[in-house]
């Protein structure tokens, strides 16, 4: 018996180690989502809330807050993309042209926003967006009439804004392990430096790109304080329609629904996009090498 | 028999390298004809793969100029010459597989190659290396061997002037190494493209090429056949690095019918040739006087060694190390310290000396090479 013990020992081991997440993860995660999705499937109490019931009315219904799923579905890809057009040029600078002062520095710069509030750093921006910032300015060159706040170009920037580093670190990490020998290799059979961005480079951080891109989309997905503020409810995200539908009009069941349909598409939306990812150039394994 | 002078494939006239104060490589000349196996060998640090990369065109020289087939390509970047590179460890690209690494080459040239005839050129490639129907392989499914003859077809495909191959034996271990210094030799007849070996493992180097080219701080010590190196070395430095021997500190004497002689220390005297690969040592140098171990003749007595015999001294052997065809001795002189001797089994010598007997040692006038130091 004695090949037994280290074997229930180490599974006395393994369940204190994934306990206390185990834990965390069934009372405050899944369980809450089974409520919500039973909810769901509920009516309206007469005072708000929820009443018991089996009805898929809610989901019928869904079309009536249309506009906020539209507005997430197009500006949480559209910030996604614009994030790592911009994070994309930094994080190369960092990892292949900036020497080790230089980049130590920068990397310090990206990451330095984060140490102040993310609601304090919006309300800043209300005021470069604002009448009275980038537009005046534009006006005293000659284009008048350009509002930017409480516009879809003023979530975007703010999109960008507030997840910059959360792209730039990943994309810089898989820049910076890409072995330099392979763009040798690359130049010696043939290649000039565009085309081994393209062939060597470029592929070869995509694992960086993909990991950047699935934390800035999932959490533009659940966004409300950037539409809230910088949308100024006129552009409102499905989290916006949730306060409101839990908060204001008080319809539990109605906002369950429209919960889980979020979280529906999240996991469809994520599923095709790794796979997508995945399928090119087997990118996961290839980062292993 | 003369030949007309072919261009060589690959020529340095004066070439240096230097990083800040440091002189990498030092106005090194240098020719690579064509066809032909060439290694560079020397310790690391000693500019071989400096040079390797100014062939390349990864490292431009500080001065001088390089030519390949009579084009001068001083200041060309790597992607615009005509040679191709074996890295240390293969630098293969994880990303794509063996067939779409091997092609790398050929879907860079503009205007691009057919889709058949790369497919075409891919298989020949990879049959040559012995890799068939390995195309569609992963770049990590593959044994290390596997790896280096993935890098070989992915250069050799592009048809290069030159083969540039830095250490790519290095990471294998021995017995595929002797495997693959077999499939390189093979590989350089068969496409009859110059190779360009880079190594520190004189062995490597000495039985795989024609040429031989040995550098120290930078500078081209001697270049030649490996017999040349290891018979004509042009001093102590090539005489140590090449092969072993046994050194004896002296000063050149005077010099008489071909034989220099020299005054060892202690007030001994000896006598050997001077190298014909340079100018003889002039009266009053400090000199090394060399002796290939296997040069050296070993008998119980002074009377029992042959007549032409330049040196003759007492001995003791301190170990003795069987090696099958021959054997190796370890003796100790009073004065002159200790020898390495090798002596075949045949012949009069059959006998093996035991350890703790006392011998008689000597060596003919022309085994004795009377070298510079360095």
């Amino acid at each position: 018996m004695a090949a037994s013990l280290p074997s229930s020992r180490s599974k006395v081991v393994t369940t204190l180690l994934v306990a206390p997440a185990g834990l965390f993860f069934l009372f405050l995660l899944i369980l809450p989502l089974i409520v919500v999705i039973i909810y769901s499937f509920g009516a309206r109490a007469e005072a708000g809330g929820y009443a018991p019931a089996f009805t898929f009315d809610n989901y019928a219904n869904l079309p009536a807050r249309g506009q906020a799923f539209i507005n997430t579905l197009t500006l949480a890809p559209l910030g996604t993309l614009l994030t790592v057009l911009f994070a994309y040029p930094l994080a190369y600078f960092l990892a292949v042209k900036a020497n080790e002062r230089l980049r130590t520095l920068l990397l310090v710069l990206v990451i330095v926003p984060f140490w102040t509030s993310q609601l304090l750093r919006y309300y800043a921006w209300i005021m470069i967006l604002g009448s009275k910032g980038i537009p005046s300015w534009l006006a005293w060159i000659g284009m008048t009439d350009v509002r930017i706040i409480n516009t879809p170009w003023a979530v975007l920037i703010g999109a960008v804004y507030g997840f910059l580093p959360l792209m730039v670190l990943p994309i810089y990490v898989s820049l910076e392990k890409l072995d330099k020998r392979l763009l040798e290799a690359s130049a010696d059979l043939g290649a000039d430096a565009p085309r081994t961005f393209w062939q060597v480079t470029l592929p070869l951080s995509l694992p960086g790109v993909a990991t950047g891109s699935m934390l800035v989309f999932i959490l533009l997905m659940g966004e409300y304080i950037l539409p809230q503020l910088l949308g100024g409810g006129k552009v409102f995200f499905i989290g916006n329609a949730l306060v409101d539908l839990f908060l204001q009009s008080r319809n539990w069941p109605f906002g369950a629904a429209v919960s889980t349909a979020l979280v529906a598409i999240m996991f469809v939306t994520i599923a095709v996009y790794m796979r997508f990812v995945l399928s090119r150039g087997d990118t996961r394994r290839a980062a292993l090498v | 028999m003369t030949k007309p002078a072919a261009i060589p494939d690959i020529s340095f006239r004066g070439v240096s390298k230097r990083y800040g104060d440091v002189v990498a490589v030092d106005k090194v000349d240098l020719d690579l004809s064509k066809g032909s196996f060439v290694s560079l060998l020397g310790p690391s640090g000693c500019g071989k793969t400096t040079c390797l990369r100014m062939m390349a065109g990864f490292e431009q020289p500080s001065a001088g100029e390089v030519f390949i087939r009579g084009d001068n390509v001083t200041g060309v970047p790597a992607y615009r010459r005509p040679v191709n590179m074996v890295f240390q460890h293969y630098a293969l690209f994880p990303h794509l597989n063996v067939a779409d690494n091997v092609s790398y080459g050929l879907r860079q040239r503009s205007p691009r190659p057919p889709r058949e005839g790369i497919a075409k050129a891919v298989d020949e490639a990879l049959s040559m290396v012995r890799l068939s129907g390995y195309g569609a392989r992963r770049i990590w499914e593959l044994s290390g061997g596997q790896q280096q003859r993935v890098a070989l077809a992915r250069a050799l495909i592009n048809r290069p002037a030159v083969l540039l191959l830095d250490e790519p034996l290095a990471a294998l271990d021995r017995k595929l190494r002797h495997d693959m210094q077999i499939e390189l030799q093979n590989l350089q007849r068969n496409v009859g493209i110059t190779f360009l070996l880079v190594t520190h493992d004189q062995e490597e180097a000495l039985s795989m090429s024609d040429r031989v080219c040995i550098m120290k701080d930078g500078r081209l010590v001697q270049a030649g056949t490996p017999r040349e190196l290891y018979d004509e070395p042009v001093n102590g430095y090539v005489a140590d690095f090449v092969g072993k021997s046994n050194f004896f500190a002296g000063t050149a004497g005077q010099a008489s019918d071909g034989l220099i002689k020299v005054a060892l220390v202690d007030g001994m005297k000896t006598a050997g040739r001077a190298s014909r690969s340079t100018a003889p040592p002039r009266q009053g140098d400090a000199v090394l006087v060399s002796v290939r171990p296997e040069r050296i003749r070993l008998a119980a007595a002074e009377r029992d060694l042959p007549n032409q015999i330049a040196f003759r001294a007492e001995a003791k052997v301190l170990n003795r190390i069987f090696l099958g065809e021959q054997t190796e001795y370890l003796v100790a002189h009073d004065r002159l310290g200790e020898f390495m001797v090798r002596s075949p089994r045949q012949g009069n010598q059959a006998r093996a000396f035991e350890i703790g007997d006392r011998v008689a040692i000597g060596w003919p006038p022309d085994a004795a090479l009377v070298l510079i130091k360095d």
